[in-house]
């Protein structure tokens, strides 16, 4: 409610703006108000008033309409109407849930099962101690990742006939490796390799689970990257190659770092899938998050360390989805130059 | 207009849940109250008054794929190998014949989830454990299980004649095995072992030479080393725990009123030496290993 208050009063209109990821409800009131201006008995000063900060020497006479008073309370009717609509339907949603879950005939099995407190204290030491594993297995692939997605999508891009063999492989990867089911190439991966008893093959299988992961992401990486380098406006290469920079230098000078700067939120999300397909390596043998609650789980034949090891994966990704949305706010303020067009 | 329907949609909701409630009590009470015919023991473990997943047979569930020694052929209902010869003889006892026994295939997890069973009893070389017991109900224990260690021949963990001498030793083991515990409480490695899906992973990843060695119940490291990895060899045998002794057991759903029928049968089996013979006709190898201290 304060809010649509503020948003009314120009005193708090610079700060609303800049804050446009506002409650909607301020934004609409606030369109109301511009709207408001020119049919209402006020006068034409008033229409500057919203724009001129208030610490001005001039400070313009704000008198609202009744009508805008009227139309201002309607408009917080509405909103504390909706407000409580939705407040009212969760609780019937929450409550509902709540109580048929825990009324239905296997809720003490199933409370016991999975929301164990002594299985959970029991498991939380392991799974931590695999989950720092999975953490440094997608850090060290990451980098990896983005290297191999990035050289595959520009050797893609290569125009010159010369390249045609590096293109086709590049084709050829990312067709195979995004087309295979990541837990079937870390068994691939991960079996196959030392099967081949090669000299200096890893036989590691955290190496070799890693290996399977680059390749696998490598290729998703690989199509994002590409999206970002074609999302760049042909003018622009265009404008660099009149320039007189070659087919390279415009690539790196004019094209990439557009084409990157547009795609982070992508590969920011395919980095937090990344997180979570670290526990796939489980198969391979290493004593990961996943694996160690399924340890604890197949020990007392209680599922509560699962719910350990998923809290944790979550404790992670959220906050790596909400840097990601802040990253897209932030490239959406910036190419509507900070306004709120 | 949007919301009216979603109150209904949560109004919808609560019916549902209310719905769905005690549509299981029912079933509970009414089979319930079909099971107790008889007052003495003896009836209640008659054949027509027990209470079966399936009215008038035997369900029994097993994992896919079963392994030998325990099974033959992946085929549980050959009566081959000792856990389907066990099953048998039980279902015998409780009066059941051949053809009145059907198998269902289990994986492990879902044998012990809560929620409703699709098997009477689930016969997978489940270790007996007290916390286990906590989810579930076991039988008695039907065999004694030790642990057996199996590397390549003319590695350097081979030739170990003491558990000490396996301490360096890269061990691989099946998840969900008591193996993990019995490597981790008796061997105390000092890396941590490797921990796989599936028993053929860690052979595969024996025979890669990924790991030094691998820890599985005795009968199947005479499997492994007989019909899985060439050039292996039993390095020897250890007690999974030094107290008690190790046993596997039928497992049940908690409160399964069937288990006393079945402990019964059981125990008939054991006093009059069919189990053994059972035992040694498909697990005879596992006399000659030597014990590691």
């Amino acid at each position: 409610m304060t809010e649509g208050e503020a948003a009314g009063s120009p005193v708090a209109e610079p700060e609303a703006a800049e804050s446009p990821a506002g409650n909607p409800e301020a934004a609409g009131s606030r369109e109301g108000d511009l709207r408001a201006e020119p049919g209402g008995t006020s006068l034409p000063s008033e229409a500057a008033a919203p724009v001129g900060s208030p610490g001005r020497g001039e400070s313009p006479v704000w008198v609202k309409s009744e009508r805008q008073l009227r139309r201002e309370a309607e408009l917080r009717g509405r909103a504390r109407r909706s407000v409580s609509v939705a407040t009212a339907s969760t609780i019937v949603v929450v409550v509902a849930l709540v109580v048929g879950i825990t009324s239905s005939p296997g809720w003490p099995r199933v409370r016991e099962t999975f929301l164990s407190p002594e299985a959970f204290v029991a498991a939380l030491p392991d799974v931590l101690r695999g989950f720092v594993l999975n953490i440094e297995m997608f850090l060290i692939a990451e980098v990896f990742i983005l290297v191999l997605g990035l050289l595959v999508a520009v050797v893609r891009g290569l125009r010159s006939p010369v390249f045609f063999p590096l293109r086709a492989l590049a084709v050829i990867y990312t067709d195979v490796f995004r087309g295979i089911p990541t837990i079937l190439l870390i068994y691939l991966v991960g079996f196959g390799i030392p099967a081949l008893a090669l000299q200096g093959a890893p036989s590691d299988p955290v190496t070799l689970g890693i290996i399977a992961l680059v390749l696998s992401y490598g290729a998703y990486v690989a199509e994002v990257f590409r999206a970002g380098i074609e999302s760049v406006h042909p003018s622009q290469r265009a404008a660099a190659r009149s320039l007189a920079l070659t087919q390279g230098q415009t690539m790196r000078h004019v094209v990439l770092p557009q084409a990157v700067r547009r795609v982070i939120p992508p590969l920011l999300n395919d980095f937090v899938s990344l997180q979570k397909d670290t526990a796939l390596v489980s198969v391979l043998g290493p004593l990961e998050a996943l694996r160690q609650a399924q340890i604890h789980k197949d020990l007392d034949f209680n599922f509560t360390p699962y719910l350990v090891a998923a809290l944790l994966f979550i404790l992670l990704t959220v906050p790596m989805a909400r840097f990601t949305d802040h990253l897209a706010a932030r490239a959406a303020r910036r190419q509507t130059g900070g306004g709120t067009a | 207009m949007r919301r009216p329907s979603l109150l209904l949609a949560s109004g919808a909701l609560v019916l549902a849940a209310a719905a769905c409630a005690p549509a299981d009590d029912t079933s509970t009470t009414a089979s319930a109250a079909a099971s107790p015919v008889g007052s003495a023991a003896a009836d209640a473990c008659a054949k027509e008054s027990l209470k079966l997943i399936t009215p008038g047979k035997l369900t029994i569930g097993t994992d896919k794929p079963a392994y030998e020694p325990w099974f033959k052929d992946d085929n549980p209902s050959n009566g081959q190998g000792f856990e389907s010869a066990v099953a048998y003889a039980v279902a015998e006892k409780m009066g059941f014949t051949k053809d009145e026994v059907t198998w269902a295939v289990v994986p492990f997890d879902s044998s012990f989830a809560p929620g409703p069973k699709q098997f009477d009893f689930d016969v997978n070389q489940i270790s007996i454990t007290p916390s286990r017991a906590k989810a579930v109900d076991f039988s008695q224990g039907y065999y004694t299980v030790k642990q057996g260690v199996v590397a390549l021949d003319g590695t350097k963990f081979a030739s170990a004649t003491s558990l000490a001498e396996l301490k360096d030793a890269k061990i691989g083991v099946q998840a969900g095995t008591t193996a993990l515990e019995a490597v981790r409480s008796v061997i105390q490695p000092s890396k941590d072992p490797s921990v796989f899906n599936q028993q053929v992973d860690a052979v595969n990843a024996l025979k890669n030479k990924q790991i030094d060695a691998i820890v599985v119940d005795l009968p199947t490291a005479f499997y492994v080393t007989a019909a899985q990895v060439e050039g292996s060899k039993i390095v020897g045998q250890f007690d999974a725990n030094a107290g008690e002794p190790e046993e596997f057991g039928l497992l049940f759903q908690k409160g399964n009123p069937l288990v006393s029928c079945v402990d019964k049968a059981l125990g008939e089996l054991r006093s009059s030496g069919e189990l053994a013979q059972i035992e040694s006709q498909w697990l005879t190898a596992a006399a000659g290993a030597p014990e590691l201290k």
